[in-house]
C-alpha cells in the first residue's frame, strides 16, 4: 500500500500537510520508543547510577 | 488475507466484530472475572484478621492470603481484563480484523498457565513473600518463574495490540486518526511494555538466585527495578481506566471528548512521564539522592499529575455538554441529577471518577511527595490510598463496562436488573470505606501488612492509639460491603454469560445499552463551545480547593515530627 | 465520539474551550508549586531524609554496634536481657534490624542530636517510631545514616513495618528520651 507523501493514512484526502503534534500522536511505535526511553533513562538508568555510587563504608 | 477473518455487524454500534477478537475478549474477560472472585475472597479474609476484635486467620495463613490476594487481583485480575480492553479497542473500535489470533491464544494460553503456576506455590505455602517478593527474602522458584510466563504471555497479547492497529491501518478499516478510547488503550500498552520489561530484567535474575545460579542480588537495585514493573503497571490501569471512562460516557450518553487535542496530549504526557513515578517506593531508601526522588517522584514536575487533572475535568465536562445539549440545561447540576444513575454502567463509572480524583488521587500525589512519605510509608496509608486507585476506580470502572460488554459481546440480557442497579453503590461504598479507614488508620501509624496490631507475643509492649483499633473495626465492616458488592458482580456476570437469555432484536430494542448519541449534534465539533460548563467547572474547582488544602495539612503534620538530618 | 475517529481531520487545529485553557494553567502552575514545595523544604524545612548511606557487611555493622553496646550500656531490660544503650549527644547510635528485634534498646537526651545508624542482617525491615510515626526502610548490606533530633520525651516503640517473615508482627524495638538533667 502506497504511502501517501505526509505518511500513508494519516495524510489527507485534500493533500494538506498535518501538523507535527498530530503526526506523532497518530504514530503509536513513534509513543512506544517515547514511552520506554524516557523512564528507561531517567528513572532506570539514573536510579541504578544511583545505587552503584553507594561508597563502601570505611 | 492470511486469516480469512469472520466478522459480524453488531445491530447495535454497527460495529465490525471480529470473530477472534470476540471469542478472545470474552476468554480473557471471564479469567480476569475468576482471579476478581478468588482474589477477592482472600482480600475478606486478610481484612477481618485486620479487624482485632474478629482476627480471623493463625499469622502463617494471614501471610499466605496477603501474597495471594495482592497477586490475583493485582496483577491476574486486572491485566486479564486490560488485554480483553485492549482487543476491543483495537479490533473491534477499529473495525478490524484481530493481528494473529494464534499467538492472541498462545499469549492467553502462557498468562492462565503463569497465573496458575504462582497461584499453586502461594497456596503451597513456601512462597508468602508478598508479590513484591523483596530479595533477600526467597519464594519458591515456580512462584518467579511464574510470573515470568505470565508477563511474556502478557507482552505478546501487547504486540497483538500494536499489530492489529497497523492491520487497520494497511487494511483502511476506519478513516483519519484512531478513536481517543484506542488512543487510551495505546497508552496502556506503551506503558505495559515497559512494566514488562522492567519485570523481566529483575524477575529473571531472581529466578535463577533462587535456584541457586546466581549468588547474590543487590537488595536496593532489586527495588528499584521492581518497581519500574510494579508501579507501572498500575500506570497501565490509570491509562486503562481512564480509556473506560471516555467509552462508557461516549456509549451510555453520546458525549464527546471536549477536545481530541487535550485529551491526548494528556495520555502523551503519561506516556512520558507517568512511570518516573515508580520512585515513591524508594523515597525512604538508603543511598539514592534527592535529586533522583524529586525529579521522578513529581513525575517530572507533576506532568502526568497534569494529564490526570485534564481527564479530571474533560471526563464529567464530556457528559455535562452531551447532556446540555440533549436540552438539559437548567441550573448548574439539572443535567446530572438527571443522569442515568439507575444504569450501573453510568453510575459505576462516574463513582470511579470521584473516587479515583478525590481519594486515590489527592491522597497518592501526598504519598508520593518525597518528605511527607517520611510520615506514611509502609503504613496502612499506602494500601489505603492503592485501595482507592486499583478498587474504587480501576476495578469498579471496569465492571462498569463489564455491563456493556455482556450485552454487546457475549449478546447476553444482563440477568437480575434489578440487583446490577444497587451493585456499583454497594461496591463503591465498601470500596470507599476500606481505602479511607485503612488511611485512617495509616495516619496513626498502623503498620500495613502486619498480622497482630496489638503486639501480644511481642517481647517489648506497644499499643496503637484506641482510634486506629476503631479504624480497623470499621474497615471490615467496609469489607464486609465490597465483598457482597463484589459478590453480586460475580452473581449477575456469571448468571449472564451462562444462562442468560441471548439478545435478540426485541431484546435490543426494549432495553438499548446504546444510549441516543444525539446523532448529528453529537459529531459536529464546537458544539461544546456553545455551552457552558458550570457544573464541571464548580467540581473541579471543589476538588482543586480540596487538594491544597490536604496537601498543606500533611506539611503541617510532617513539620511536628521529630527533626531530621 | 469518543469510540469513533476524530470527525475532523485536523483535529489538531481545533480551537480549545476557555475552561480547558484556565484549568490547564491552573493545574500546570499547582505542580510548579508541589515541586518547588519539596525543593523548599530541602533548604528551609527540618524533616528531610538523608542520603548518606556506605555499603557495609553485616558483620562489620554489628561490631560497631556491639562496641558502641560495651561502651555505653546502661542496663538491661526484660527477661530476654536486651541492653539499654546511652551514648553521648551528638555521637554515633547503631540500631541493628534483625529477625526478629530491633537491637538494642537507645536512650537518647531531648533536645540533642544524634548520628543515629540503621542496617539489617537479614532480610528487609522497617523502621516505624511510634507513636512519632517516621518510617524508614531497613536494607542488608546498607548503612544508613541520619541525624535526628528527639523532640518529646518518653518511651518510643520502633515497630518493623516491612514484612520481614513469621515473626514480623512481633520485632519490636524500644527507644527511650529522657530530660536533660
Ligand atoms: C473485597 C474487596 C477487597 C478487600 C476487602 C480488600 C482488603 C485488603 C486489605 C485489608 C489489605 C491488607 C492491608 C495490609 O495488611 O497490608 C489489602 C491489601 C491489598 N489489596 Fe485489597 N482488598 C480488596 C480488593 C482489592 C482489589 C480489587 C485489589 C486490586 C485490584 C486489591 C489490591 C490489594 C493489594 C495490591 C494489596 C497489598 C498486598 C500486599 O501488601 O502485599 N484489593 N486488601
Ligand atoms: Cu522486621
Ligand atoms: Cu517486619
Amino acid at each position: 500500500m502506497a504511502e501517501t507523501p505526509s505518511g500513508g493514512p494519516a495524510g489527507d484526502p485534500q493533500g494538506e500537510r498535518l501538523p507535527p503534534m498530530q503526526l506523532l500522536l497518530d504514530n503509536p511505535f513513534l509513543l512506544l520508543f517515547i514511552g520506554v526511553a524516557v523512564p528507561a533513562v531517567l528513572y532506570t538508568i539514573w536510579g541504578v547510577m544511583e545505587v552503584a555510587q553507594i561508597p563502601v563504608a570505611q | 488475507m492470511a486469516n480469512a477473518a469472520a466478522f459480524r455487524v453488531c445491530p447495535e454500534t454497527g460495529l465490525k466484530v471480529c470473530h477472534h477478537a470476540e471469542i478472545l475478549i470474552k476468554a480473557n474477560a471471564v479469567v480476569a472475572v475468576v482471579f476478581l472472585a478468588i482474589g477477592g475472597l482472600f482480600g475478606l479474609l486478610v481484612a477481618l484478621t485486620r479487624w482485632p476484635a474478629v482476627h480471623i486467620l493463625p499469622a502463617d495463613l494471614f501471610y499466605l492470603a496477603l501474597t495471594a490476594h495482592g497477586a490475583d487481583v493485582l496483577l491476574f485480575w486486572i491485566i486479564f481484563f486490560e488485554i480483553a480492553v485492549l482487543y476491543f479497542a483495537s479490533a473491534v473500535l477499529l473495525n478490524s480484523r484481530l493481528a494473529a489470533p494464534k499467538w492472541a491464544w498462545f499469549a492467553f494460553a502462557l498468562m492462565l498457565v503463569g497465573a496458575l503456576m504462582a497461584n499453586v506455590a502461594v497456596l503451597q505455602g513456601e512462597s508468602s513473600v508478598m508479590f513484591t517478593s523483596y530479595v533477600p527474602m526467597k519464594a519458591a522458584p515456580h512462584f518467579y518463574l511464574g510470573l515470568i510466563v505470565f508477563a511474556v504471555g502478557a507482552l505478546i497479547a501487547c504486540f497483538v495490540f500494536f499489530g492489529t492497529l497497523v492491520i487497520a491501518r494497511q487494511e483502511r478499516t476506519y478513516e483519519g486518526s484512531i478513536p481517543l478510547v484506542t488512543f487510551g488503550a495505546v497508552t496502556a500498552a506503551v506503558i505495559a511494555v515497559y512494566t514488562i520489561a522492567s519485570g523481566a530484567i529483575i524477575l529473571i535474575p531472581t529466578f535463577l538466585w533462587s535456584v541457586g545460579i546466581i549468588p547474590h542480588l543487590d537488595s536496593i537495585m532489586y527495588k528499584v527495578v521492581w518497581w519500574g514493573m510494579g508501579h507501572s503497571s498500575q500506570q497501565i490501569n490509570v491509562s486503562a481506566h481512564v480509556a473506560v471512562w471516555y467509552a462508557i460516557a461516549a456509549m451510555v450518553l453520546g458525549a464527546k471528548p471536549l477536545s481530541e487535542k487535550v485529551s491526548r496530549t494528556a495520555f502523551l504526557l503519561y506516556i512520558a512521564f507517568l512511570q518516573l513515578a515508580s520512585a515513591h517506593h524508594l523515597l525512604v531508601d538508603p543511598g539514592i539522592s534527592s535529586s533522583w526522588k524529586v525529579f521522578n517522584t513529581s513525575y517530572a514536575i507533576y506532568l502526568a499529575v497534569l494529564g490526570s487533572m485534564i481527564h479530571g475535568m474533560s471526563v464529567p465536562g464530556a457528559i455535562e455538554a452531551a447532556q446540555r445539549r440533549r436540552g438539559l440545561t437548567q441550573g448548574a447540576f439539572d443535567w446530572l441529577r438527571r443522569a442515568p444513575w439507575g444504569n450501573p454502567a453510568f453510575s459505576g463509572m462516574v463513582l470511579s471518577v470521584i473516587m479515583f480524583g478525590f481519594l486515590g488521587g489527592i491522597s497518592g500525589v501526598v504519598l508520593g511527595t518525597e518528605q511527607l512519605n517520611l510520615i506514611m510509608h509502609n503504613t496502612l496509608y499506602v494500601p489505603g490510598h492503592f485501595h482507592a486507585t486499583v478498587v474504587a476506580g480501576t476495578t469498579l470502572a471496569f465492571m462498569a463496562i463489564t455491563y456493556l460488554v455482556v450485552p454487546l459481546i457475549f449478546r447476553k440480557e444482563i440477568m437480575f436488573p434489578g440487583m446490577a442497579r444497587w451493585q456499583p453503590y454497594l461496591f463503591g461504598l465498601g470500596a470507599m470505606g476500606i481505602s479511607f479507614f485503612m488511611m485512617g488508620a495509616g495516619t496513626l501509624g498502623v503498620s500495613r501488612r502486619h498480622w497482630d496490631m496489638t503486639f501480644a507475643d511481642a517481647v517489648l509492649k506497644f499499643e496503637y492509639p484506641p482510634a486506629a483499633f476503631l479504624m480497623m473495626g470499621l474497615n471490615g465492616i467496609s469489607a464486609l460491603l465490597a465483598t457482597l458488592g463484589g459478590i453480586m458482580f460475580i452473581v449477575i456476570v456469571v448468571g449472564s454469560v451462562f444462562f442468560g437469555k441471548p439478545r435478540d432484536e426485541a431484546a435490543i430494542k426494549r432495553n438499548p445499552v446504546i444510549g441516543p448519541s444525539g446523532g448529528a449534534a453529537v459529531s459536529q465539533y464546537g458544539g461544546e463551545a456553545t455551552f457552558n460548563l458550570p457544573g464541571t467547572t464548580i467540581l473541579v474547582a471543589v476538588f482543586f480547593v480540596s487538594f491544597v488544602l490536604y496537601y498543606f495539612i500533611n506539611w503541617k503534620y510532617l513539620s511536628e515530627v521529630w527533626p531530621l538530618r | 465520539m469518543a469510540i469513533t475517529p476524530p470527525e475532523n481531520r485536523l483535529w489538531w487545529n481545533e480551537p480549545l474551550h476557555r475552561m480547558e485553557i484556565v484549568w490547564i494553567t491552573i493545574a500546570f502552575l499547582w505542580g510548579v508549586v508541589m515541586f518547588l514545595t519539596m525543593v523548599y523544604w530541602h533548604i528551609a524545612g527540618q524533616q528531610n531524609l538523608s542520603n548518606e548511606a556506605y555499603r557495609v557487611k553485616p558483620d562489620a555493622f554489628a561490631a560497631k554496634a556491639e562496641a558502641m553496646v560495651a561502651r555505653y550500656k546502661v542496663r538491661e531490660e526484660g527477661d530476654s536481657k536486651i541492653p539499654v544503650v546511652r551514648p553521648p549527644a551528638g555521637g554515633d547510635a547503631y540500631l541493628i534490624a534483625r529477625l526478629w528485634e530491633w537491637w538494642p534498646i537507645l536512650e537518647l537526651e531531648k533536645g540533642q542530636s544524634y548520628r543515629l545508624h540503621l542496617s539489617s542482617m537479614d532480610w528487609l525491615h522497617g523502621f516505624s517510631l511510634q507513636p512519632t510515626n517516621i518510617n524508614i526502610q531497613v536494607h542488608p548490606n546498607y548503612e544508613m545514616v541520619l541525624t535526628v533530633t528527639p523532640t518529646q520525651s518518653g518511651e518510643f516503640a520502633v515497630v518493623c513495618n516491612e514484612f520481614c517473615g513469621i515473626g514480623h508482627h512481633n520485632m519490636l524495638g524500644r527507644i527511650y528520651v529522657v530530660d536533660r538533667k
